[in-house]
């Protein structure tokens, strides 16, 4: 029984990550109808940042705290920026275009981020710090939830109420689901729909970098490359929930963070993949727009 | 134009990346020995770099932007390519000096660039091959790699058991890619646009998956080593000279490859794939069976990465997984649509840059994929039709009852 | 008089709403019977029943294609391509066409379910292949030019006039040799010149080919000047049919189109 709870745990904290990534893709979908590919080196460069600057805080003599708190700001702040310029850069001028083109753009996006940071870098997997201490409380629970696990958790659920309000109830909320809704009507109502899609990317990249500092912690290891696996990964589980459906991307995170932790701890880590595709696949068969996409009506 | 305002414009934007890039590109953390490098002259490069680059981006935007208010300029322009192509006074020189061109090539240049002209030639068969599927019907797939790896092992395994010889192995590495592809076809036909991406994406990795791990059948990520090269009725090359040997072999199949699409393109099956992705409802409620038509175009343009794979094994002797990862999946995409939609011309011309550029980019050796990324989002940004854009047959009005041949010019 | 279209209790349910209510029509040989009703009546509903796009609640779809006898044929269950096949062809009220095929391309389309020359013969272009394409090249010539389509016949469906794109739907429809034509809202943006054509045009369709013609329309002098038989449509119920003459007339019918006042 301790065995499957610890699966149950772990694959729920795999899947909050996979949710704080997940929100990027599936809110820039929802309004832009774009696949952000490069959604994931937002991911990575958070990660990178808070290496970074913890790496400088700590030798300064900052202590733990201190070190995570600015090292979590600052990281948000800078995949915030990075998004922010992304849009503008590669996305923007799109709007018009096919929908290929944007995302052939998004494409070249993540490439071009990912061999930036590889040669401003390294190439080499660095050692991530230990940003979240153990806690001696949670010292009798360790073997079915570590700290960092907790954590983890904890700071997923903040994070999700806190958007969940922030979209339900104030102004940018309303304006970015009428967005999504209509992009024509919503800036004859008045809403200035380039700040809108740029404040989603926000909040994308937001989302994405506490993504980030949080699993670098906890596996402990970073690299240029980690984004795109990630990036491909929380895609995948924003598709299973339903693209463009906030609570979707969730639902979708959790049971692709569940398929993977009980394949691995059942039947084999090797085929862990393999079942999460498998099961993507199955999904779509019998729920051609994911779990909880409404089908698109054939609107003759 | 004024030039104030625009000095400001780039000294914000400078200032802002130098903001931007200062974490990454100026600190470096040892965190082995505990020591941060600073390097400050990159900071210096940034502001520099970007001032300039900024300037010329913004020119190049109000630049496109007129274009488009003057509609008939630019589609001069965008149709400069099918305009020569329809010159017969220069087409016909010109494709004879091609042809020659690609014939002499193995003699006038070393084994070694014949061989990354042979990498070129594959994937422009690969790129025509989804050409079918994403430029033509309009279906997005982004696990075309998974029929290529098929055609690989196929005629790897094949060989590794039971002795198979290239030649026998090409038509089956293509029934065996036409197979899968109807397999991956089934599930996903009601499937559209972003979901189908997403499905045939994990399609590809399932099969590179397996590939890796299933070590009893596939001999996992170390591959299949010593996979003989064609041989010259009945014998056996030397390394020189069955590269030149392949190259033909490729030259050949590029050729028939191209008479094939180009025939498709204009048949009964190819503006069925058209109509399909152009409006899906309009195009059954005209009588064509959609789910029949959607596996046709998975089914042949799997075929072509099924033979592409087959070529392949047989150029390098060795695969393993590592050649079939996803990026090898977007990479063709990228081809067909840098290359142009739907265009043959296009296509061939996009795999050739594609991969070609890279290769001789190795001056930059490090630089290259960061260049490479920052060409895709230039080109998808100034110019998202692609190099080429399709362009559709003129049928003549009087001379179609007789039997004269519809010519074709855009 | 025969009829090559007969619809019996045709009812469409949208969750909790229908949408169609036991709704009965026919369509004799050679007619033009138009179907008209306020917005949201279900008329386009009802067009989607027939042509395989929905699949109705209830009710039975029976035809008779022109010069077959008097053989009926279940419609139900099959698939919006196998309905074109069997002679049904519409036209769609927003505009479907294929935009970036050629005017040409776009009739040629049309010809798909006749002909069927598959992938081989595509590639080594045997000689049947090569007749067949002769023949839906000279098919759809025809056709382009019947519907005053021959100076646009190279250009984008895109680039044309909206009058024109609104004769190209028909164009492509009558490609595919129906027996019935449905067309949704065919004059729809035109002004009242176009619609005079189009009234010709329609009359011209029914008489050169013998096609019979089941339209939706709003516009009532089109409706008027060229329907044999109308029927009236509202909250996908039938409340009435007949000649125009005493369409124009029913008070059930004006109550519907103006509102309750008349009643007073």
């Amino acid at each position: 029984m301790n065995y499957f709870l610890e699966i149950f745990l772990g694959g729920l904290t795999r899947g909050s990550i996979y949710a704080l990534i997940a929100l990027g893709y599936t809110m820039v979908y929802g309004i832009i109808e774009l696949i952000n590919f490069a959604h994931g080196e937002i991911y990575m460069i958070g990660a990178f940042t808070a290496l970074i600057v913890a790496s400088v805080l700590t030798l300064l003599g900052f202590n733990t705290l201190s070190v995570f708190i600015l090292a979590l700001v600052l990281a948000v702040i800078y995949s915030c920026c990075y998004a922010f310029t992304m849009e503008k850069i590669a996305y923007k001028p799109l709007r018009q275009a096919p929908r290929l083109s944007a995302l052939i753009s998004a494409i070249g996006m993540s490439l071009f981020l990912q061999n930036y940071v590889l040669l401003a870098q390294t190439s080499d997997f660095l050692p991530f710090p230990r940003l979240i201490p153990d806690f001696d409380f949670m010292e009798p629970y360790a073997h079915i939830i570590t700290t960092q696990e907790a954590v983890i958790l904890i700071t997923t659920a903040i994070f999700m109420t806190i958007l969940t309000i922030f979209i339900k109830f104030t102004r940018m909320g309303k304006a970015m689901r009428a967005t999504s809704q209509d992009k024509v009507m919503a800036a004859l109502t008045g809403i200035d729909v380039n700040r809108v899609i740029s404040f989603t990317f926000i909040v994308g990249a937001a989302a994405a970098a506490v993504g980030g500092v949080l699993i670098a912690s906890h596996i402990g290891m970073i690299n240029f490359y980690i984004g795109f696996i990630a990036g491909i990964k929380a895609f995948v589980a924003a598709v299973l929930g339903g693209i463009g459906s906030i609570p979707g991307a969730v639902l979708g995170s959790f049971v692709l963070g569940w398929t993977e932790s009980f394949c691995t701890g059942y039947v084999s880590s090797d085929y862990e993949d393999v079942f999460a595709f498998l099961f993507l696949v199955l999904i779509l068969i019998f729920r051609p727009a994911g779990i909880l996409g409404r089908s698109e009506s054939n609107k003759v | 134009m004024n030039l104030f305002p625009e000095l400001r414009k780039s000294f914000i934007a400078s200032l802002w990346f130098m903001f931007l890039t200062f974490p990454i590109m100026v600190i470096r953390v040892n965190t082995i020995e505990n020591i941060v490098e600073w390097r400050w002259m990159n900071l210096v490069f940034v502001g520099i770099g970007s001032f300039f680059l900024s300037w010329l981006w913004r020119y190049l935007l109000s630049r496109k932007e007129m274009g488009v208010n003057k509609k008939t300029d630019d589609q001069d322009r965008t149709s400069l390519v099918s305009r020569l192509m329809k010159n017969k006074q220069l087409i016909i020189p010109a494709a004879a000096l091609l042809a020659i061109f690609t014939i002499i090539f193995p003699h006038i240049f070393s084994t070694y660039q014949t061989s990354i002209m042979i990498t070129a030639l594959i994937y422009v068969m690969l790129g025509l091959g989804l050409n079918i599927v994403v430029g033509l019907a309009g279906l997005l797939d982004l696990g075309y790699v998974a029929f290529y790896a098929v055609g690989a092992y196929a005629y790897g395994l094949l060989n590794y058991h039971f002795g198979l010889g290239f030649w026998t192995a090409l038509p089956v590495g293509a029934a065996l890619g036409a197979l899968f592809g109807i397999l991956l076809g089934f599930p996903v036909l009601r499937l559209r646009g972003d979901y189908l991406a997403i499905v045939t994406l994990g399609f590809g990795e399932i099969i590179r998956l397996i590939l890796e791990n299933w070590n009893e059948f596939s001999f996992g990520p170390s591959g299949i080593a010593n996979i003989p090269r064609p041989s010259f009725f009945g014998m056996d090359l030397s390394i020189q000279w069955a590269t030149v040997y392949i190259y033909y072999i490729v030259i050949g199949i590029c050729c028939i490859t191209i008479v094939i699409v180009g025939r498709l393109q204009d048949s009964r099956i190819g503006r069925a794939w058209i109509a399909l992705r152009e409006d899906e409802i309009a195009c059954q409620a005209m009588g064509i069976d959609k789910a029949r038509t959607k596996l046709n175009a998975f089914a042949l343009g799997a075929t072509w990465a099924g033979m592409a794979g087959v070529v392949f094994a047989a150029k390098t002797t060795f695969i393993n997984p590592a050649s079939f990862t996803i990026w090898e999946s977007i990479i063709i995409l990228c081809i067909v649509v840098l290359g142009g939609m739907g265009s043959v011309v296009g296509v061939v011309s996009g795999a050739l840059v594609l991969i070609l550029l890279p290769e001789y980019l190795r001056a930059f050796s490090e630089y290259r994929l960061l260049i490479f990324g920052a060409i895709l989002i230039f080109m998808m940004v100034f110019r998202p039709g692609g190099i080429v854009s399709d362009v559709r047959r003129v049928y003549r009005f009087e001379s179609s009852a007789m039997d004269d041949k519809p010519q074709e010019y855009s | 008089m025969k009829a090559v279209l007969e619809v019996k209790g045709l009812s469409k349910d949208f969750g909790g709403l229908r949408a169609l209510n036991g709704l009965d029509l026919d369509v004799g040989e050679g007619e033009i019977v138009a179907l008209i009703g306020p917005n949201g009546a279900g008329k386009t509903t009802f067009f989607n029943c027939i042509t395989g796009m929905y699949e109705p609640t209830e009710g039975d779809i029976f035809i008779s294609p022109t010069g077959n006898g008097n053989v009926k044929e279940r419609l139900q269950g099959l698939k919006p391509n196998q309905v074109t096949a069997k002679g049904l062809a519409r036209t769609f009220q927003n505009i479907r066409l294929f935009q970036n095929m050629t005017v040409l391309e776009n009739v040629m389309i049309g010809r798909h379910c006749r002909t069927k020359a598959g992938i081989a013969r595509a590639i080594f272009r045997f000689a049947s292949q090569r007749r067949e394409e002769r023949e839906i090249v000279k098919k759809s010539f025809e056709i382009v030019e019947k519907l005053g389509l021959k100076q646009y016949v190279n250009e984008f469906a895109k680039n044309l006039p909206y009058g024109a794109q609104r004769r190209l739907e028909i164009a492509r429809a009558m490609a595919t040799q129906p027996f019935l034509l449905l067309l949704d809202e065919p004059a729809a943006g035109m002004n009242p010149h176009e619609t005079d054509e189009l009234d010709e045009l329609i009359r011209k369709i029914r008489k050169d080919e013998g096609i019979s013609i089941l339209l939706i329309e709003h516009d009532m002098k089109l409706v008027m000047s060229l329907s044999d038989r109308i029927y009236v449509l509202d909250y996908g119920q039938k409340i009435a049919q007949g000649t125009p003459k005493e369409i124009k007339n029913n008070p059930v019918v004006i109550k519907a189109y103006l509102g309750e006042e008349i009643d007073a």
